[in-house]
């Protein structure tokens, strides 16, 4: 019993990081390439149309 | 003493902080130094074809009008703007800072998989990356020079995702499957939102020469490849240097 949870609780810890990381990353992207708001879409103009995101 | 109240925590806690310590300082060296290095080579290599573009958008040249336009207008040199400029270079960095974090998060799953990871492995990480973030969705949605015409920005968005996602997935397993179930699923996935087919406008009313829109779309996809292998290659590295260095103090 005791070990099956200590093994539960190292996958889950390196499990969790790195999801984390991954919605974090997304996140990024998705605020510089995609969200629409007009101060955020005209600062990272030439960089999504650089980078091939859908821009207007 | 610190050695013992370390001990005292949930064994949970300290891995999963230093696991994320490490995704986290990897994940920052490597963007910021890709997306320092993609956006001097956008400002050499695209921005002049963007503002070139942008003079037909804004109407200031015709084409195809009563005179024929010389193909090499003046345009503002280099940082011109600084304002718009030193934004393009933040956002570059932030942008492949974004990438950095998906990457070295799936890095170090393959890593416990028992893959090795490494810088020269990094390079094909990062070629897998520009095909799954910029070239599949890239290849049906060709990256905009400023002025095309384009269906809604929403639809092409969801494309957009949902083609990153298929690819992303597609590019794992084939990495990392290793029987012919997963490698016909990735083609499938490689095929599907090509064939299925990105929103389109309704009508042509691009007023930029074919010239340029052709020369951005190639410029935008070789600086992105060039940048993303060198992510890739740095994110393995740093991956790597942060393991020692955590396994030294281990």
């Amino acid at each position: 019993m005791t070990t099956k949870t200590l093994k539960a609780t190292v996958s889950g810890s390196a499990i969790l990081p790195a999801l984390f990381a991954v919605v974090l990353g997304l996140g990024i992207v998705t605020l510089a390439g995609h969200v629409q708001a007009s101060a955020l879409h005209d600062a990272a103009h030439d960089v999504r149309h650089a980078t091939g995101f859908p821009c207007h | 003493m610190m050695r013992h109240m370390t001990c005292a925590t949930p064994p949970a806690s300290p891995a999963t902080e230093t696991m994320f310590s490490r995704i986290l300082t990897s994940a920052l060296f490597a963007g910021a130094a890709a997306g320092l290095i993609a956006a001097l080579l956008q400002f050499v290599f695209v921005q002049p074809v963007l503002l070139h573009a942008e003079l037909y958008e804004s109407g200031e040249l015709v084409h195809f009008g009563a005179e024929a336009v010389s193909a090499q207008p003046e345009l503002p040199g280099l940082f011109a703007d600084p304002m718009r400029d030193g934004l393009s270079v933040v956002f570059t960095m932030f942008t492949y800072t974004g990438y950095a974090l998906v990457m070295v998060a799936l890095m170090s799953m393959a890593e416990r998989m028992g893959h090795a990871v490494t810088a020269r492995a990094g390079l094909l990480w990062g070629l897998a990356g520009f095909i799954s973030f910029h070239f599949a969705p890239g290849l049906s949605l060709a990256p905009e020079v400023p002025g095309v015409a384009a269906a809604d920005v929403e639809l092409r968005q969801i494309w957009w995702t949902a083609t990153v996602a298929a690819t992303g997935i597609a590019m794992w397993l084939i990495a990392f499957g290793s029987n012919a179930m997963a490698y016909g699923a990735a083609a499938l996935l490689l095929l599907a939102p090509h064939l299925i087919g990105a929103p389109e406008p309704e009508s042509f009313s691009g007023p930029v020469p074919t010239e340029l829109g052709a020369l951005f779309a190639a410029r935008a996809f070789g600086v992105g490849m060039a940048a993303w292998v060198l992510l890739g290659g740095f994110a393995g590295y740093f991956w790597q240097a942060e393991s020692k260095r955590a396994d030294a103090h281990a």
